[in-house]
């Protein structure tokens, strides 16, 4: 009893250095800020500032709270490290560009220069997103609808396996945006074009692994539900590709992750609008500070898709043991 | 050069029996069950259930082969009612469902992935989905065969209490004598290359059986001199 007393005390406390973790990397980082403001004028301080009196605020809040909330406390245990690695990166950043020019000026400004940026020009960050968003989700559930059809066709039926398999192995592997110059001149509205070189992006790694994973559902599935009185459609739909659906996600990943590609050069080369655009917008103008800002959502933006898709999957693959964690 | 699997077999199984097809490793038992159970068709010959010729699988020939090969997306009830749901006549037997899953003794484990169950565990649901479908005839493909020693003694008697429930017939195709002695009214043994039946045994063993009563050693022994396993080392040859 007295050692379970023991397990629980220990857990029902975040040590204090943990604690004031983040509180004191804000402060190392914000006064490295400054010391480096010093040498090199004029220099952005002030949302900077902002922002670490926040953090400051926010960290100093949960550390009370998670007093009362075992939930929370497990939660900071896991994440303050990362969170302080995080805003010490931010230092080390600070110094690499700003501090000692490691990274030459002004293609990699500071991340004061950066916060500047991403908050005076948040209009046209947040309409560029949304387009991007837009364009993503258009031409990534047409990919996948296509390439559903497309490879439950090609795994389940032999004659359509004999003609598909051919166009897929030579159109599927050459990169959608090898297709741009011509999409831009057949198509009426770049945006058409683009959701469409998404769409054929996707299309061929959702078709391939469908397939696959069709024409490999395990013959004893299907004999056991002959034997139960099945039909062609129930062996279809209720067999072949429930049994196919872990390789079918694996193609949806390898489409994501083929979609944010074609999204980001369709948007540079082509559309007028979204993130694709805005960086290649901001480097004409030279506003290299802009540049990182998309960037940064960018990477926000494309991480929390992918872990939808991961809570989805998590999700329908309920019945699967071990699967990878995101 | 092909050899025939199966040459010139013959044989009847009445209403409500439950024979065993004993035999060794590839004298082609599997391949008889699958025969009769639809999934493959005969080079030359016929079977049939009642009058009607056997052309396709149906679910009047329930099969339960040696794996068995639960749906992993589905859980434990849903398995049971994939007989109904392929035949699409869920709406009405639905009811049924409680009725099997505590014939099996799995009412507690009714929503339960098949990943969560044990080996025995998940024949019994095997077991439950084939007989849902009130088959004419159940096909068992070794059903046991994978399980330790002590699971499949009590599965043995999970059967039989199945098979004394609703006198389904049974044709049941193991390697293990003992079981087929245990369990059945009548055994065929089976002989390889071609497959043949080469002898039938009738049991007038009141069950349960005593697996150590002398009649029961009588036919065990019977049986291993008729396959060449009595006395003196086996001939692999034959």
């Amino acid at each position: 009893m007295n050692a379970d007393a023991a397990v629980t005390d220990k857990r029902s406390r975040l040590p204090w250095p943990m604690q004031l973790a983040v509180p004191v990397a804000s402060l190392v980082t914000f006064g490295t800020h400054l010391l480096i403001a010093q040498k090199a004028s004029p220099l952005e301080t002030h949302s900077y500032m902002l922002l670490f009196w926040e953090i400051i605020g926010v960290s100093i809040v949960l550390a009370i709270a998670q007093r009362f909330w075992p939930a929370l406390r497990k939660w900071m245990r896991h994440m303050w490290p990362i969170f302080t690695a995080a805003i010490l990166s931010l230092g080390v950043w600070d110094v690499v560009t700003v501090g000692f020019h490691l990274l030459p000026l002004p293609y990699f400004p500071g991340p004061a220069a950066v916060l500047r940026s991403l908050i005076s020009d948040r209009a046209l960050l947040l309409d560029s997103t949304w387009h991007s968003l837009a364009l993503l989700v258009s031409g990534y559930t047409i990919g996948v609808i296509v390439g559903l059809v497309t490879g439950v066709c090609i795994g389940w039926s032999n004659p359509v396996r004999y003609w598909g398999m051919p166009l897929l192995k030579v159109v599927g592997p050459i990169p959608a945006t090898a297709w741009i110059p011509l999409a831009m001149v057949v198509s009426p509205s770049a945006i058409v074009s683009s959701a469409g070189l998404i769409a054929l992006a996707v299309w061929f790694p959702v078709t391939m692994l469908t397939a696959s994973g069709i024409s490999n559902t395990r013959a004893s599935y299907l004999d056991v539900a002959r034997t139960l009185g099945a039909g062609r459609l129930y062996l279809i739909f209720r067999v072949a590709i429930p049994a196919a659906v872990p390789n079918i996600f694996i193609g949806l990943f390898m489409g994501l992750g083929a979609s944010f590609l074609t999204l980001v050069v369709a948007e540079s080369v082509g559309v007028k609008s979204g993130l694709g655009w805005y960086v290649s917008w901001a480097q004409g103008w030279a506003e290299y500070g802009k540049v990182f800002a998309a960037l940064i959502i960018m990477a926000a933006f494309f991480s929390t898709v992918m872990t939808l898709l991961f809570e989805l999957r998590d999700r329908v693959l309920v019945w699967q043991k071990g699967t990878i964690k995101w | 050069m092909s050899r025939p699997a199966l040459g010139g077999i013959s044989f009847s199984i009445a209403a409500g029996e439950l024979v065993s097809l004993v035999g060794p490793s590839g004298c082609g038992k599997s391949t008889l069950l699958r025969l009769i159970a639809g999934l493959d068709v005969p080079d030359s010959g016929e079977l049939f259930v009642g009058n009607e010729k056997i052309v396709e699988p149906h679910a009047e020939r329930g099969l339960v082969f040696q794996d068995p090969n639960l749906f992993p997306w589905l859980t434990v009830r849903r398995n049971i009612e994939a007989g109904l749901v392929a035949r699409g006549v869920l709406h009405e037997k639905r009811s049924e469902v409680p009725e099997f899953m505590r014939l099996v003794g799995l009412e507690a484990f009714a929503n339960s992935y098949p990943h969560h169950l044990s080996g025995g565990m998940s024949q019994r649901v095997a077991l439950a989905r084939a007989l849902i479908n009130h088959p004419k005839v159940l096909l068992l493909d070794e059903p046991l065969g994978a399980l330790d020693a002590f699971t499949r003694m009590r599965m043995q008697d999970e059967v039989l209490r199945l098979w004394e429930n609703r006198r389904t017939t049974m044709l049941l195709v193991t390697h293990d004598i003992d079981e087929a002695i245990y369990m059945s009214d009548r055994i065929l043994i089976m002989t390889p290359a071609p497959g043949r039946i080469d002898r039938e045994i009738d049991f007038d063993l009141a069950r349960p059986r005593d697996r150590t009563s002398d009649s029961f050693l009588r036919f065990r022994t019977e049986i291993l001199e008729h396959l060449h396993f009595a006395g003196k080392a086996a001939d692999i040859s034959a």
